[in-house]
């Protein structure tokens, strides 16, 4: 029995000797596919998650350029970056943004309009990415947050750089404005294949200048390596390849003549574009009224958004390029020309006007009532007959008188380098067949052809191209492509590029008719009806006066001064170029409704004329010379 | 006599104490304590007192013998049964989860005492029956087993629940169940794996799919796993060095002073820091498993050998968490990971391995 349990013992010690080794070779197998998943891990992928590993821990940081300065002709700012703080909220890691925010708004100063914004930014955008609650935090309010960064997960101080528009509302349709990267903007960006260069900026060139040459001034993009931990903080940078600034431009315009004719026009609208003939660059490009483009930088609010844009006076139309309107009788001494060098007049010929211009059935009227008599070409220009242009007209065709008027860039885009350039009217009979549907549309009308000769009917011109158009006169039939930039500076190292004139084309335009015209046109301001605008001018200018009709009047109807009527009243005209003998500046100015060009255009241009050639400051806004001659 | 005063008091300290056991175990330590102060250096000092209490607590063990044990085995596991019944009814949720108990001013996590008490009261059970086991008693001891796992597995803690029905399996498959059994109900097991994820809360199924494909929930349940194993895979065959893992010291380690602080151990010492690792605790199990084979009763036996695999268990299923081969559950790396707990459980067993070990010649007679 004892040997029996003894026995029994010793199996069953032997039994579990066995079970404890099945065990002991259990452990080590296991162990042993844990080391070959180590082995795998640390040998065979360590690359790989060596490579993740890094990934984590660096992060790329882009470093924003400073945007490139733009300055006028002689130097003055127009616009400029600079840094300041801002408060952003990143609004994926905010639960309650609304109470956040009115926990901000106890500590930093947050206006209704604040909110607005950021609501508006917050919709548009997709919560990732942080966005501003406020913009330009004074030194006390970065202190007084910092106090309590803690309170607030998810919310930031950053440096950010912001535009500013010195000049505020004067220039602004020049040099547009930047506002916040938008989803349209995205796309183009993506196209371009720049959007590596545009991580980290948030915002970009939406009109004018800023828009046009934003490749040039948004500079190139550098970078930071960070190292961040877990939570996206950065713990240290590890490299850093320095951002590239943007180039600075400096423009052919003149900000000291913008604001003379800023002035000038004073509460009227229009347009004046000035142009330097030798070069093609703008002196002055003034779009009236005006708008301030400081309001866009931070995302305009939706109540000065409101304001601006349904504004019966429509201050964000560029209505130097974008506006067509029809050129009146600035068009006759092109007529003359066209007459002159197709051989259908000589100077010398003369006319008799009776006061109208019977065609077919219809009776075309003079403005002068019992008409200028006997009338030559140089005389036709000087009092602006129209009865000499009617007929002169009807001589020249359609045809004639478009393909002549073209040359000169009439009814095509002049390639200016700022966008929204209409292309205006020149009408033909190709045009028309193209414009309009209907058989009976589509023919063109010899009656339409006299009213095209004094600058009605289908005729619709921007400022721009009427200026052009001088400026080719001036410059005797040479003509430069209008532009706004003068040279691209390097901002690193300070070069500078030149934007040369780009030749358009030459007229062959025969010398001594060119000489005619512009006699002729400084007769109109010697003698004909831009006499008393130019009454006692110290230099030797050439100009024409212009007339366009809103809407036909009926016969002895009467202008009321009130507003509904101001809208139907005439645009005023003048184009002009000077000195007579070696053109420095030619320029077209248009205010709409002004009435007879004679009365308040051509004043505007006499403001213009002197402060560009003589320096002189106008005292107020252009007189407009009520009594002045209807004859336009 | 001042001298002998001492060399009587350090005699009277280190004599139940296993010299083989405390040196690995001291080894292991002095690696938790380097890796730990480089996971948060703020917690060392906690971990130092843990490590105190707990070796105080080894000792008093190590000084109860087997026979002492026994007696234990019954009122401590069903108190512990009770407490696990008292957690399901008032216990304290906290992150989802029933498994703390309020008792007057401190709290205590039931299942922690039964990582002892259930390889103890089933050693106990098998013992009494021990000339003749049946099948009968094999079932009862399964049953004695699954109680209290069901109870922690509802709570629930899957990785407690775990470590206990392996304790417990341990027990039973060093008892001697045999073979064919043991073949069968393996594949009962793993016929009914079906019928368990049909029982399994839905973050435990989370946590399983996406162990499968941590891709899937890179953010989620998916960011332990993968950044663990960056961790392990970037460390390489040297490491980074310590106090150099990027992994653990930018944060993308969650967890890395608790149950992922192996990842920052094998970031910073590498395949080599891996193997030094799994020597020691190879060293450590097969002194256990030695121990426990030179056992003198049944009980003795059983008791050491289920203690030894499931410190085994705690290892395996940590390093394995970790290094993206074993879902993730609440294990933590032994004598390495942060915290009181679990060193206390851990080292009462070690106590008990030495207990036995020091009477194996005693109970002979």
């Amino acid at each position: 029995m004892r040997f029996t349990e003894l026995k029994n013992q010793e199996r069953e010690t032997q039994q579990f000797r066995l079970r404890l080794s099945v065990a002991a070779g259990f452990v080590l197998t296991l162990f042993a596919v844990l080391l070959l998943r180590f082995a795998w891990l640390q040998i065979v992928q360590h690359d790989y998650y060596l490579t993740k590993a890094e990934d984590n821990r660096i992060s790329i940081v882009p470093v924003v350029p400073n945007r490139g300065v733009i300055t006028d002709r002689n130097g003055i700012v127009l616009a400029r970056s600079y840094s300041a703080y801002t408060l952003e909220i990143t609004p994926s890691k905010v639960d309650d943004l609304e109470k956040m925010i009115n926990e901000l708004a106890e500590i930093v100063d947050i206006q209704v309009k604040d909110r607005k914004r950021f609501r508006k930014m917050l919709d548009e955008s997709k919560g990732f990415e942080s966005l501003p609650i406020r913009n330009r935090l004074s030194d006390e309010e970065v202190a007084r947050f910092a106090a309590n960064r803690y309170r607030f997960p998810g919310v930031d101080i950053r440096a950010r750089l912001f535009r500013q528009y010195p000049l505020g509302i004067s220039s602004s349709h020049v040099l547009g404005y930047i506002g916040r990267i938008n989803e349209r903007d995205l796309e183009g960006i993506e196209q371009a294949g720049i959007a590596a260069n545009y991580r980290g900026t948030d915002h970009i060139g939406k009109t004018g200048i800023e828009q046009s040459y934003e490749r040039h001034l948004h500079g190139i993009t550098g970078s930071e390596q960070v190292e961040v931990d877990a939570g996206g903080r950065a713990v240290r940078v590890l490299a850093r390849t320095a951002p590239v600034s943007g180039n600075n431009l400096a423009l052919t315009l003149d900000a000291k003549l913008q604001e003379v004719v800023e002035k000038a026009f004073g509460e009227r609208r229009g347009a004046l574009v000035a142009i330097d003939p030798k070069t093609g660059g703008l002196l002055a490009l003034v779009s009236m009224p005006g708008y301030d483009p400081n309001l866009f930088v931070d995302g305009i609010d939706t109540q000065n958004w409101d304001l601006l844009n349904n504004s019966p006076e429509r201050p964000l139309i560029n209505r130097a390029l974008n506006g067509t309107y029809p050129p009146g009788s600035t068009l006759k001494p092109y007529l003359a020309l066209a007459a002159l060098e197709l051989g259908k007049r000589t100077q010398q010929q003369t006319i008799f006007d009776p006061g109208y211009f019977n065609f077919g059935d219809h009776r075309f009227r003079d403005d002068k009532a019992g008409g200028h008599g006997t009338v030559d070409m140089y005389k036709s220009i000087v009092v602006s007959c129209d009865t000499y242009y009617y007929v002169l007209s009807n001589d020249l065709g359609i045809d004639n008188i478009s393909g002549f008027l073209g040359q000169f860039g009439f009814g095509s885009r002049t390639g200016v380098d700022i966008e929204g350039e209409s292309e205006g009217v020149l009408p033909s009979q190709e045009w028309k067949r193209k414009r309009f549907r209907k058989p009976e549309q589509q023919k063109w009308y010899a009656g339409e052809t006299i009213s095209v000769g004094i600058g009605q009917g289908y005729n619709a011109y921007t400022p721009l191209q009427l200026a052009e158009a001088m400026a080719a006169i001036a410059n005797n039939g040479v003509m430069f492509r209008p532009h706004l930039v003068n040279y691209v500076e390097d901002a690193r190292t300070g070069e500078r590029t030149q934007i040369e004139p780009k030749p358009v084309r030459t007229l062959g335009l025969k010398p001594e008719s060119l000489e005619f015209i512009k006699r002729a046109m400084v007769g109109v301001n010697k003698e004909g009806t831009g006499a008393r605008a130019f009454a006692g001018a110290a230099y030797v200018s050439a100009g024409k006066t212009g007339t366009a009709q809103v809407i036909a009047l009926k016969q002895n109807e009467k202008y009321v001064e009130s507003k509904v009527k101001d809208i139907h009243r005439d645009h005023a005209l003048f184009i002009a170029f000077a000195p007579a003998d070696e053109p420095k500046i030619a320029l077209a100015v248009l205010v709409e409704n002004g009435g007879f060009g004679a009365r308040s255009a051509a004043p505007i241009a006499r403001l213009v004329l002197d402060y560009y050639l003589l320096g002189k400051l106008p005292p107020g806004p252009a007189p407009a010379n009520e009594d002045d001659a209807e004859e336009d | 006599m001042i001298r002998r005063t001492i060399d009587r008091l350090a005699d009277r300290i280190t004599a139940p104490l296993d010299g083989t056991l405390v040196a690995i175990v001291a080894a292991l330590m002095t690696l938790g304590c380097i890796t730990l102060y480089s996971a948060a250096p703020g917690r060392l000092p906690g971990q130092i007192v843990n490590l105190l209490v707990a070796f105080g607590l080894m000792w008093i063990a190590a000084n109860l013998p087997p026979q002492q044990l026994m007696r234990f085995a019954v009122p401590v596991y069903f108190g512990g049964l009770a407490l696990l019944v008292a957690v399901a009814l008032f216990g304290e949720v906290a992150n989802g989860a029933r498994r703390w108990l309020h008792v007057g001013v401190t709290r205590i996590q039931p299942s922690e005492i039964m990582k002892i008490a259930v390889p103890l009261m089933l050693a106990w059970y098998f013992s009494r029956h021990e000339a003749v086991l049946k099948l009968r008693d094999y079932f009862v001891a399964v049953v004695l087993l699954l109680l209290p796992v069901y109870l922690i597995a509802r709570q629930p803690d899957l990785g407690t629940a775990v470590l206990i029905l392996a304790a417990g399996f341990y027990v039973i498959f060093l008892a001697g169940l045999s073979w064919k059994i043991l073949v069968t109900l393996a594949i009962a097991a793993g016929a009914s794996l079906p019928l368990l994820w049909s029982v399994l809360h839905d973050y435990q199924r989370q946590r399983i799919l996406t162990l499968l494909d941590p891709s899937t929930d890179p953010l989620g349940a998916g960011y332990h796993i993968i950044q663990s194993t960056i961790a392990v895979g970037s460390g390489g065959i040297l490491g980074k060095g310590w106090l150099s893992g990027t992994q653990a010291h930018l944060e993308f380690i969650p967890e890395r002073s608790t149950d992922f602080i192996f990842a920052v151990f094998s970031e910073e010492f590498g395949l080599i820091g891996n193997c030094v690792l799994l020597m020691l605790y190879t060293a450590l199990i097969m002194r256990g498993l030695m121990i426990a084979a030179n056992a003198p009763t049944f009980f003795a036996r059983l008791l050491a050998g289920a203690i030894t695999l499931t410190f085994f268990t705690y290892a395996f299923v940590n390093m394995g968490m970790v290094s993206g081969i074993l879902p993730v559950v609440g294990v933590p790396l032994p004598l390495v990971s942060y915290g009181g707990t679990a060193l206390v459980t851990l080292f009462v067993g070690f106590g008990i391995l030495m207990s036995i070990q020091k009477h194996r010649k005693l109970v002979n007679t």
